[in-house]
């Protein structure tokens, strides 16, 4: 087979997975609907402010909760929890409030 | 059959450096036929086959193709010769690549890949099925006896060998006209003068052929049809040798 | 039409050819560019899929956290403050909530606790989160020691574990009652962590938080809306992990396309002449340099963005992990449901495989454009 077949098919293989990634996506969205409402009966009604991404400080693990002063507390360039500290940052004000 | 009338080609116009290669050429090619351009280096024998070849034009004057195959779609009505130096770039390139075949000095190959590849090169953007073209390659190559070299990469060969896939690149597009520029330059004479013979078979195949030289083995072989001896950018002789 | 197709093929190949003379360069630079997109592309469904996430869990948050301030610092809410507050115009209901932070001597973790005041939820008994079970390796049944603040222990039986499927929630969540919570952490009588604000009417929230805000000067109110945004922004381009792998991504790229776009070398300006000898036109040489561009370019986004893509829904993003696990000890594995944002895959398209392409064609306009008898002369 010529190359320029087998690079072509190649090129066609490779955009076939890509236009299937969103219908992948979409059907697993559609999957995933029912599990999160029904596991999260127990757990909506303890009304979460934050995602449980980065333990290991209290303005890393609820960074909506957390005010200015939090991080700080610990080093101002906030090396203590090194990078979340860095990568996450606490909520900014919407009305001047700290 | 080429006609040239009143040709000129000179270089960096209007400038200090003014340099006019070709100076008032009138001449007529006859097809068919071998015809050699004999004339030390810069007296514009180069200059003035690239004008024929369409592959450069002209600053001033006309040339005209009569009887050329590629070139009748672009006749004017009432007139049968085609006048290609005022035809546009994408038109003078069609007529060159199914007209012309060219053999370059430093026969030019590309480095890397292989004999068969550099012999189907000039055919690759003309549209043309890769299996015709191909089959075709493969039987020059046989024709010329470096069937075997098919697969080699050009770096490996000899001067003899590359001047053969030189020439079978030059026919790969079935032309009617070659135009070898010093064309022996690198060789010796035993294949100098095969070379000679293998210009007789074109020939004798219904080519003709255009050759620049400054080799005696060329200029004076008996197969020369015409003579044609330049200096200095104008024609000093030209002459049949039969 | 045909023609055509034959002409790009042909060309096409030549490009495959010429490309494969040099090996190893070529499918180095093929992989370093896959890298590029593959930590672009990954970033873009790493980032969009949680931000899907937040959306969808941090809509039952409150409509309204009420937390005070001492000094700048958060303090206790004392029970005083939500009588006052469900009394304003237009609050349906005031809840103080019982949170804080556990610290696990033994592996060095945090975990959050909060109280429930679900009956289910009995005394000394806990529902834990899928990353606290594993952490401590514990089971329905087993019993956990925690430590209060007098060192007295206090052992809770483990009745539910959370499925790791809500990690994102609840990975290092330990719920009990409240009794337990308030002896643990020996919790003054009377106070909350926050209160948890409900309005009859979204609209009036900020309403409703500035009569809160002028009524008690020290409190601090946010508003649904506001935690809502601080997730879309910790994932935003701006947010530092974004930015970081942003910029070296754009960098890198910039690199490959320099040493393109900065011309040709004598070698290849002596091919394209060569090319141009033998009858190939302008555009053909263009395009040949264009098939050049693409063929690195399209398959390096195709192949990475493809790769990125198992990368964060399979496989769970773990390049991230490390990111964003930093210190901590318990990291939640979560498996996000996979999100495809088509302009956000477009945009990276349009950045990558545009520029690298035009980088390889344009510097070989000027070389391109050569008369054939320039070439002659060889």
């Amino acid at each position: 087979m010529r190359r320029s077949i087998q690079f072509l098919l190649l090129t066609a293989t490779s955009l076939t997975l890509f236009l299937l990634l969103p219908l992948h996506a979409r059907h697993a969205q559609q999957q995933s609907g029912g599990d999160i409402k029904q596991q999260m009966a127990g757990l909506r009604n303890l009304q979460v402010t934050d995602l449980c991404l980065a333990t290991e400080a209290r303005y890393t693990r609820h960074p909506a909760m957390a005010d200015r002063h939090a991080p700080f507390q610990e080093h101002p360039l906030a090396l203590e929890h090194f990078p979340s500290g860095s990568l996450i940052l606490p909520t900014l004000p919407a009305r001047g409030t700290p | 059959m080429i006609e040239l009338s009143g040709i000129t080609k000179s270089f960096n116009g209007g400038k200090p450096n003014q340099f006019t290669a070709v100076d008032n050429v009138t001449l007529t090619v006859s097809p068919q036929q071998i015809t050699a351009f004999k004339g030390p280096s810069g007296s514009g024998k180069t200059s003035l086959l690239t004008m024929i070849g369409c592959m450069a034009r002209p600053t001033s004057g006309r040339i005209f193709l009569r009887g050329v195959a590629a070139a009748v779609p672009f006749q004017q009505e009432g007139v049968d010769a085609v006048e290609i130096t005022s035809l546009p770039e994408r038109f003078l390139n069609e007529i060159r690549r199914s007209t012309f075949g060219f053999i370059f000095q430093q026969f030019n190959l590309v480095k890397g890949i292989t004999v068969l590849e550099n012999v189907m090169l000039p055919a690759y953007p003309t549209g043309e099925g890769r299996a015709l073209f191909r089959a075709r390659a493969e039987s020059l190559l046989e024709q010329f006896g470096i069937a075997r070299l098919a697969g080699q990469r050009v770096e490996l060969l000899s001067g003899g060998e590359l001047q053969r896939v030189a020439i079978t690149r030059a026919l790969i597009n079935n032309p009617s006209i070659i135009i070898a520029d010093e064309p022996t330059a690198h060789l010796d004479s035993k294949l100098s003068r095969d070379f000679m013979e293998i210009v007789g078979r074109l020939k004798g195949e219904g080519k003709s052929v255009l050759i620049a030289s400054h080799d005696p083995i060329v200029f004076d072989s008996p197969l020369i049809d015409t003579l044609v001896e330049m200096r200095d950018g104008t024609v000093t002789d030209s002459r049949s040798c039969r | 039409m045909k023609r055509a197709v034959e002409r790009h093929l042909n060309i096409l190949e030549f490009t495959l050819a010429s490309l494969l003379r040099r090996r190893a360069k070529n499918l180095s630079l093929l992989a370093m560019y896959l890298l590029v997109i593959f930590m672009l592309a990954s970033l873009l469904f790493f980032v969009t899929a949680l931000k899907r996430e937040a959306a969808i869990i941090l809509s039952d948050a409150p409509d309204m956290v009420v937390q005070r301030l001492v000094a700048g610092r958060q303090d206790l809410v004392p029970a005083g403050y939500s009588a006052e507050i469900a009394r304003i115009r237009g609050v349906t209901a005031v809840r103080p909530r019982l949170w804080g932070y556990y610290y696990d001597t033994l592996n060095g973790a945090n975990y959050t606790v909060m109280a429930s005041d679900d009956p289910a939820v009995k005394p000394e008994w806990a529902s834990i989160g899928a990353g606290v079970a594993q952490s401590r390796n514990l089971a329905v049944g087993d019993l956990l020691p925690l430590t209060s603040y007098d060192k007295t222990p206090l052992m809770v039986e483990i009745g539910l574990i959370f499925p790791s499927s809500s990690n994102l929630i609840a990975a290092d969540l330990i719920v009990i009652s409240p009794g337990d919570f308030t002896r643990l952490f020996n919790f003054p009588n009377g106070q909350a962590t926050d209160l948890a604000v409900t309005v009859r009417n979204p609209k009036e929230l900020p309403t409703v938080a500035a009569k809160i805000a002028s009524r008690f000067p020290d409190s601090r109110p946010i508003l649904k809306s506001e935690i809502q945004r601080t997730y879309q922004s910790i994932f935003d381009w701006r947010g530092g992990m974004t930015l970081i792998v942003l910029a070296s991504s754009l960098l890198s790229f910039i690199i490959f396309a320099w040493d393109k776009a900065t011309g040709l070398s004598a070698e290849e300006r002596r091919e394209i002449g060569i090319l141009k000898s033998i009858g190939w036109e302008t555009s053909d040489v263009l395009l040949l340099k264009f098939w050049e561009g693409v063929v690195i370019s399209l398959t390096a986004f195709l192949l990475g963005t493809v790769l990125a893509y198992g990368h964060v829904f399979f496989l769970s993003a773990p390049l991230f992990a490390q990111a964003l696990k930093g210190w901590s000890v318990i990291y939640p594995r979560f498996q996000l449901v996979p999100v495809v944002d088509a302009y956000q895959l477009a945009l990276l398209f349009f950045l990558t495989v545009v520029p690298y392409t035009t980088a390889t064609v344009i510097p070989c306009w000027r070389a391109a454009t050569i008369d054939p008898d320039a070439a002659m002369r060889y």
